[in-house]
């Protein structure tokens, strides 16, 4: 595998050294820096025995391209098919599958019924659940949810990871994955665009 | 917690008066500036079996007493750095976006996910740091769209867009921000902001269920 940048969002959005993009992500040192401890505590773990770096990088393939074919969904689609060539491949036609508007979905609070949204549930077929396990399939219909429609994520499906033989520890650490990615989707997309507008 | 108190912490959870739960707990009705607590799913880490690796990720030892975070605790490596990042985002106001327009562009991503418990913490934000709670109050009440003002607009539609999948952000929206008065820095701190909460609203919703004031 190859190794991974030294900081993520620049690589991803493109920000060259010296450059005023640069200059002003230096501005925020402790955002700039912890942006990318935070990476590293998902994708270089210091114990990745509950959930294997393959499986966190075959996640973050899906969970980035549901949100875009961007420098972003890029990156983890190769990182995932160098560490798991097979399942890389079937997660990520399942992605091109399963992608959709949001956020959209049911309210659980009663006076917001009339703001409910209805969008695509996608759920893994037979053979994408045969092809990849079903623990890694509940992991991207988990995904799924919280990228799409994360108002609809209840306790049913954490239930549902649990099920699958996911820990409570590695279910924290799975959520904590996806919802940091689109942490790091958003800020590659914001600074492209601030950059995008500086050039214009 | 009154809005009137200066609060040093910027995470969803770290409500400490937030009002005992009743025995049957209820979702709230609609997203509030009131107090709304919030109950786990999942076990959170017991405070007796809290390391110092685990202290570590807390940052503050004080996020002890939250469920919220002796659930995240569970994996103390990114909760840490998670923490690090947030505090930044929404405390280090040296140069660069307000307080309150932070807080501004944190609600109006948490209303666009749907995430009535962090609207209900950072709507309290941004209300006390600009002394503009009746336009917070048309933001949790009329939706994304509501009227803010120019300036708050700007902001609420730039998170918003940021907020959607697949993203909407544009250029219009970033020149949008620069013509009601926002530097590069301010510009980059509503990013951070909204970016920020399309992470934390998804921890909210899916670990745990807000409970409705007592």
């Amino acid at each position: 595998m190859t190794a991974f940048p030294i900081d993520v969002i620049d690589e991803l959005a493109g920000v060259a050294p010296g450059s005023a993009l640069d200059t002003l992500r230096r501005r925020r040192p402790v955002t700039r820096d912890q942006a990318q401890e935070s990476f590293a505590a998902l994708f270089v773990p210091r114990d990745d025995s509950e959930l294997p770096l393959a499986d966190r990088l075959l996640i973050a393939a899906f969970a980035t391209r549901l949100t875009g074919d961007d420098a972003t969904a890029a990156f983890y689609a190769a990182h995932a098919a160098q560490a798991d060539p097979e399942r890389a491949e079937v997660v990520a036609d399942a992605a091109a599958q399963a992608i959709a508007p949001g956020p959209f979905g049911r309210y659980r609070e009663p006076g917001l019924q009339a703001e409910s949204t209805e969008g695509l549930r996608w759920r893994a077929s037979a053979e994408q659940r045969a092809a990849v396990g079903d623990r890694l399939t509940a992991a991207l219909e988990h995904a799924h949810l919280l990228v799409l429609r994360p108002r609809e994520a209840d306790a049913a499906a954490l239930a549902a990871l649990t099920d699958a033989d996911w820990s409570v520890d590695a279910v924290v650490t799975l959520s904590q994955l996806v919802a940091f990615l689109a942490f790091q989707q958003r800020v590659v997309t914001g600074l492209q665009t601030i950059a995008e507008e500086a050039a214009a | 917690m009154s809005i009137d108190t200066p609060i040093d912490t910027a995470d969803e959870a770290v409500d400490t008066a937030v009002p005992a739960v009743t025995a049957v707990p209820a979702v709230p009705d609609r997203f509030t500036r009131d107090q709304v607590g919030w109950t786990p799913h999942l076990e959170p880490k017991p405070l007796a079996d809290l390391d110092e690796r685990d202290h570590a990720g807390l940052v503050d030892r004080g996020r002890a007493s939250s469920d919220y975070f002796r659930l995240l605790v569970r994996d103390p490596e990114i909760l840490g750095a998670r923490t690090r990042v947030d505090k930044d985002i929404f405390y280090n106001t040296a140069g660069g976006l307000p307080r309150a327009e932070r807080e501004l562009a944190a609600t109006a991503a948490s209303r666009l996910n749907g995430c009535v418990f962090c609207a209900s913490v950072h709507s309290r934000f941004a209300a006390h740091h600009s002394g503009r709670p009746d336009d917070v109050d048309r933001l949790l009440r009329e939706g994304v769209d509501a009227d803010l003002g120019e300036r708050w607009n700007a902001i609420a539609a730039a998170a918003v867009a940021l907020t959607r999948t697949p993203s909407a952000l544009t250029v219009d929206h970033v020149r949008r921000l620069r013509d009601a008065g926002l530097d590069d820095l301010a510009i980059a701190d509503v990013v951070h902001g909204a970016a920020f909460f399309n992470w934390a609203n998804r921890l909210m919703l899916s670990l745990g269920d807000p409970v409705a004031p007592a």
